[in-house]
């Protein structure tokens, strides 16, 4: 089968990016290899581990279950677009820092674009909502108990 | 763990999207959220020559009124927009106590119901609630539409009426009448994986207390998405005790055949059959009492 | 002078995170080189058969493809791997070493064995090949069942009869005399299955052939480098100065990714040379569950002689163990059973023997816990089996048979893992028992709040459970300190790092030697050019036995800076400090000189030095323990059990741990709370389900069950610290403790929450499941 390419142009963290891609492309292969976004990680690429997780059209969802192809005209959040620079961390990313809430750091990204999201909506949640939200991204090193920390730490000081 | 290779196309009308399926048959699948079509094809294990995008058609998204008492939902009405609509949990309390249950918030942001309909699978939530609410489902193709009930939609394991060329549009499903409550339970390994076996239950009282009908339905107690008739009958016009539940949830865990699985045996599906059943009967039958 | 413990000790934010939150850190995949190829390998879909044929000449045709390569292709190159852990000198002991090999050549012995290598413009394409090699198999009967495969017809390999393994006996003193005059003799099957250690990041490799430098560049998920490094070159017929291998950020290892040479560690930099191009293999989830060595299951038949009060007369244990198709890391987990389970407890006797067995499943190496768990299931199961019969309180017996806090060391008079006598260093535990009774509050619950909730009809149970760790054992590691010129300090050592927070802990003992602050102190772990020897990142021994070596190295960069400081100021060394980075004169105001100042002036461009002196501030030390420090600890947990449903709610969960001085508490109880969500999945959730055909049936994270943030609960946890004499820090591992008693916690609490026991149900096996509680139940409905 002669390979079919799609163009496509799709904004990520901000910058419009304009790129050729063959139809089976995943959006996870998409960001890491073509746009050199590699912060995003690919833990299972059957949707179950959330590593992927970015945010599209302002939803976090599974890039490992997405096409690049169908991201034309469509906006991308990912872990890179989250803080200026390693000196200003977004409150979120700092306290997850100031709570040991990462130990390898291979799930994190996926953890930072969902919490990011759930934030903003839930600006006040409690324990159970905080598991609830996070219990799509497997975490294998922390058994979860900073990453919660580190989320209410986030919250109370979004909150100021 | 890498897809195969097919041909994409992003839809740009319902009506190219038909005539490609039309062109394609079987050969041909609608992406609609993928949630559970693309983890087969990074596992090579489905491998569709084409896939036609349906996601740009944004016609096909929402939930809108229907003929009297029904409520239409768009085949691509995402699980997110149904958690955020306030009119889920004012007329379809069913729905709206499974929709938390239902895989995880990332999975839920694009998963669509019309996605998860047409992919029946026996052990998923909404073609078992679609079925107990009595509901209908249109499908279309370039020659035409028509309406399936879902009783006659959901064939077998990951097998419905649609034929090769069809789209399923939207499904139409009735509000929660009055003097009603419903309940849905489902027991999971963990939390977001489907279900060992799930329970939906509506019980409607008439004015005297007494039901005036009830409808039990689950997910993964068969082939497909099971309405256990049986059960439900036995309760219409008796008034709802621990003794009629008991009754059904017998009635239920004999009619049932779960496939088994090496999270549980059938032996033990059934018995949660039962046990969810019962619970479930009694707080849909609670909630009844509390509405009426 | 003395050395302030400013960092040291001190819960300390990560100096790894800022990188690892922005995206920023690199791991393997992360890895993008011009010119790359990439790499899929065809695996077998039985689990034992001899190969007829293999086809693969369409592949090797397809656009897109550079190579495809079969054993036949390899040549001389294709060996068996080597015997990473020879046997320990046991006396008596039978061991026969099968290793894996690069790609299957006469027979395939598991699922996922790789039969043949693609190398292609990207994955998609090399993916694609794959379908087009024909294979031809003729099947043999699988082997899975243990006790089958001992006295079965099918045979892994040929000449292995009853697919034995390995066997050995170790027994200390006469558990027959002690077995004749006990008063009780408790006698049970235990079945403890342990599961796959699921990084969210699975294996990957990244070998780059520079033809003009001669020189291969290899970036590898290992916990291994240094190993890595030795034995490519060996195999490549290079030397060690030719190859360098780095271990970048690694995304959780666990254990198995410290196992090599895995077949794609060997083919990958053998294709790249061949190629004079950079190769990329990345693991993806599917084979991970074949590919990537893995933990499983053990029978043990044993029995707990006991004297009227319970008092441990002795132990005898026979056992079974399933170490897959090959045993390329020895005897390790097994031993580890065998030795683990004698906790913190004094056996006066001790009889114990295993048999570990070849079954066409995936390999059997260490995974976090390493076959401690199994050994702590049976102890921790004889012992509240013995209470309810002896109607003794559970907490009691284990209580009256602790081993004395002046009993240490403690000689146990059989060899562990580490080739040397099983000597426990030092300990005190009835003090770790009553913190976490405390915090659990085990007499208020059994004394009224039990019954209570019974009453309210909610079925609550509590379980409590002992052990101790064998951790920081040898050889050695080492560590370079290096005061750069800017002022900042560069530390590198050997082992590689999976998430332990090195960057920090080590950057905090030499922030404390050297005056200056943690974020001033760059880490280099894992670069096997940045330093050149060590072992490598496993049995929780990172922080003891690297982290030893990294004070060594600091407090001989302290020496030499106080020494250059002295001359430059021409003061004693006791008139001198060292703090803020820089070295001043006690007492005298401007009298001051910055480490990097005087890091320059340690590396003169001009001038005579004095005979003997060594430019820059720099050191490099090695530490080796004499053997390994014990850590030791108590889990309790109240369980709340539907007792229709069988599924579980956890209300309560405390870890009360010793592992002598702490580094960081809050790496540490991260450390304890990762374990024991391992652990919880252990207990409750992960199982490889094997059929018969030796077919996993559920190679995906759909159905291979890891724990969320709704499955795993909150934890206290609290510390009891009784240093380690074995290392001038008196540190004791930690890498480990969380993971290991959760089974028998769990077993102990559900029996507890459901009255099991006065019923005559027990949970002899892990992992439970609410299926299994089903069936294990049946006999009461």
């Amino acid at each position: 089968m002669s390979t079919q390419m799609h163009a496509i142009t799709v904004t990520v963290n901000g910058k419009q990016y304009s790129r050729q891609v063959e139809g089976r492309l995943l959006l996870s292969d998409f960001l890491r290899h073509d746009l050199l976004l590699a912060g995003t990680h690919v833990g299972c690429e059957h949707g179950v581990c959330g590593a992927c997780t970015v945010i599209f059209d302002g939803a976090p969802v599974r890039s490992c279950l997405m096409f690049a192809a169908q991201t034309d005209g469509h906006r991308i959040e990912t872990v890179e677009g989250l803080a200026a620079d390693r000196d200003h961390l977004h409150p979120l990313q700092q306290a997850m820092r100031d709570c040991h809430g990462l130990q390898c750091g291979y799930c994190t990204p996926g953890i930072l674009m969902t919490m990011k999201v759930f934030l903003e909506d839930n600006p006040n949640p409690d324990e159970a909502q905080i598991r609830e939200a996070l219990s799509g991204n497997l975490c294998r090193c922390t058994g979860y108990q900073h990453i919660v920390e580190a989320v209410q730490l986030a919250a109370e000081r979004m909150r100021k | 763990m890498k897809p195969a290779p097919f041909q994409y196309v992003a839809a740009r009308t319902i009506e190219q999207a038909l005539q490609l399926k039309a062109e394609h048959g079987d050969e041909a699948r609608f992406l609609a959220g993928g949630q559970s079509l693309v983890p087969t094809m990074n596992f090579r294990l489905t491998q569709p020559a084409m896939l036609i995008d349906i996601n740009p058609l944004h016609e096909l998204a929402g939930l809108g009124n229907g003929p009297a008492v029904r409520l239409r939902i768009g085949a691509l009405t995402r699980y997110r927009s149904l958690e955020r609509d306030p009119a889920t949990a004012r007329h379809l309390p069913l729905i709206a106590e499974a929709l938390p249950l239902i895989a995880h918030p990332q999975i839920r942001n694009r998963g669509t119901i019309g996605g998860n309909l047409a992919h029946a699978d026996p052990a998923s939530e909404m073609p078992a609630i679609v079925l107990t609410l009595g509901g209908r489902l249109r499908a279309r193709s370039a020659k035409g539409e028509r309406w399936i009930d879902a009783a006659d939609f959901f064939v077998g394991a990951l097998t419905t009426a649609l034929e090769p060329d069809e789209m399923l549009m939207e499904v139409e499903l009735p509000k929660a009448p009055p003097r009603s409550g419903a309940c849905f339970m489902e027991m999971s390994r963990r939390r977001g994986d489907f279900a060992i076996i799930g329970v939906a239950c509506i019980v409607r009282l008439d004015e005297a207390g007494r039901c005036a009908e009830a409808r039990i339905g689950l997910c993964n107690a068969g082939d497909g998405p099971v309405f256990a008739a049986r059960a439900s009958a036995s309760l219409t016009g008796r008034t709802v005790g621990s003794v009629e539940i008991g009754e059904a949830a017998k009635l239920v865990q004999s009619d049932i055949d779960p496939g088994g699985s090496i999270h549980a045996s059938k032996e033990f599906q059934r018995h949660i059959a039962g046990v969810l059943t019962t619970r479930a009967l009694a707080r849909a039958n609670e909630r009844a009492r509390g509405a009426a | 002078m003395n050395v302030a413990t400013r960092n040291f000790g001190a819960p300390i934010r990560r100096n790894e995170d800022p990188r690892l939150l922005s995206g920023q850190a690199l791991f393997v995949d992360d890895v993008e080189l011009p010119g790359m190829l990439y790499a899929a390998f065809l695996r077998s879909n039985v689990a034992h058969a001899r190969i007829r044929s293999i086809d693969v000449a369409a592949a090797r045709a397809r656009d897109g493809v550079a190579a495809v390569y079969t054993a036949a292709d390899l040549g001389d190159y294709w060996a068996p791997g080597p015997l990473l852990v020879p046997p320990p000198p046991i006396e008596g002991i039978t061991f026969n070493q099968r290793t894996q090999v690069p790609l299957a050549k006469d027979k395939v012995r598991h699922v996922g064995e790789p039969l043949a290598v693609v190398l292609a413009q990207s994955r998609y394409l090399a993916e694609d090949a794959l379908n087009d090699i024909a294979v031809e198999l003729d099947p043999l009967p699988a082997v899975v069942d243990l006790e089958k495969a001992l006295t079965g017809e099918a045979r892994v390999h040929d000449d292995v009869r009853g697919n034995v393994a390995a066997r050995v006996r170790q027994c200390r003193g006469d558990y027959a005399a002690a077995r004749s005059r006990a008063k009780h003799v408790i006698a049970r099957r235990f079945h403890y299955d342990h599961g796959a250690s699921s990084p969210i990041e699975t294996r990957g490799i990244v070998a780059s052939w520079d033809a003009r430098a001669n020189q291969l560049t290899i970036w590898d998920t290992t916990q291994a480098p240094v190993f890595l490094r030795n034995g490519l070159a060996g195999m490549l017929g290079l030397s060690e100065r030719q190859v360098r291998v780095i271990a970048p950020f690694v995304g959780g290892g666990f254990g198995p990714k410290i196992m090599l040479f895995y077949p794609e560690e060997v083919v990958i930099p053998w294709a790249a040379k061949r190629h004079n191009c950079p190769i990329k293999w990345i693991e993806d989830r599917l084979e991970h569950f074949f590919a990537t060595t893995q933990e499983r299951g053990q029978t043990h038949d044993a029995e707990i002689a006991l004297d009227a009060d319970g008092r441990i007369l002795g132990v005898k244990d026979v056992f079974l163990h399933d170490t897959g198709a090959y045993n390329p890391y020895g005897l390790t987990v097994p031993i580890n059973s065998q030795c683990t389970l004698l906790g913190p407890y004094v056996i006066p006797s001790y009889d114990s023997t295993f048999t570990a067995i070849f079954t066409t499943k995936p390999i059997v190496t260490p995974y976090r816990g390493a076959g401690r768990q199994h050994g702590v299931f049976v102890i921790e199961r004889l012992l509240d089996i013995a209470a309810h019969e002896l109607k003794i309180d559970r907490v009691e017996i284990r209580r009256s048979n602790l081993i004395p806090p002046d009993a240490f060391p403690y000689n146990n008079e059989i060899i562990y893992q580490d080739f040397a006598p099983l000597t426990y260093d030092s300990g005190n535990y009835e003090p770790i028992l009553d913190k976490a009774l405390a915090m659990i509050g085990y007499r208020t619950f059994l004394a009224g709040e039990q019954q209570k909730l019974r009453a309210q009809g909610r079925h609550v149970g509590v379980g409590v459970a002992c052990y101790v760790e064998g951790t920081g054992i040898g050889p050695y590691e080492g560590a370079k300190v290096q005061v750069q010129a800017n002022g900042r300090v560069s530390v590198a050592t050997g082992i590689g790092t999976q998430g332990q927070g090195h960057f920090t802990s080590f950057a905090q003992i030499v922030a404390d030697q050297l005056g200056v602050e943690v974020p001033d102190v760059d880490i280099v772990t894992g670069d096997t050019d940045q330093f050149y020897w060590g072992a490598g990142t496993f049995a929780s021994r990172g922080a003891v036995v690297a982290g030893n070596a990294v004070n060594e190295a600091a407090k001989a960069v302290r020496q030499k800076i106080l020494k250059l400081a002295a001359e430059h100021f021409e003061c004693a060394e006791e008139d001198l400090e060292i703090a803020n980075g820089e070295v001043s004169v006690t007492g005298v105001p401007g009298q001051a000189i910055k480490l990097g100042a005087l890091a320059l002036k340690a590396n003169p461009m001009r001038g005579a030095v004095k005979p003997g002196a060594e430019p820059g501030l720099e050191s490099t030390q090695y530490f080796g323990p004499p053997s390994g420090a014990t850590a030791s600890g108590v889990h309790a947990m109240i369980v709340e059990v539907d007792p229709q449903t069988f599924a579980l709610d956890v209300l309560k969960y405390v870890v009360v741990h010793d592992c002598g001085t702490v580094i960081n508490p809050l790496i540490l109880a991260g450390q304890i709370h990762g374990g024991v969500a391992q652990g919880v999945g252990n207990a409750f959730y992960e199982r490889l389900v094997f059929d018969d055909d030796g077919q996993l049936l559920n190679a995906s994270l759909a159905d291979y069950l890891l724990p969320t943030a709704l499955e795993v609960p909150h934890m206290d946890i609290a510390h009891t610290v009784t240093v380690s004499p074995l290392n001038p820090l008196g540190i004791k591992g930690a890498g480990e403790a969380g993971a290991i008693p959760v089974g028998p916690l769990f077993a102990q609490a559900i029996e507890d929450a459901l009255g099991l026991l006065d019923r005559d149900v027990e949970l002899n096996e892990i992992p439970l499941s609410p299926g299994r509680l089903f069936e294990l139940t049946a006999k009461l409905r």
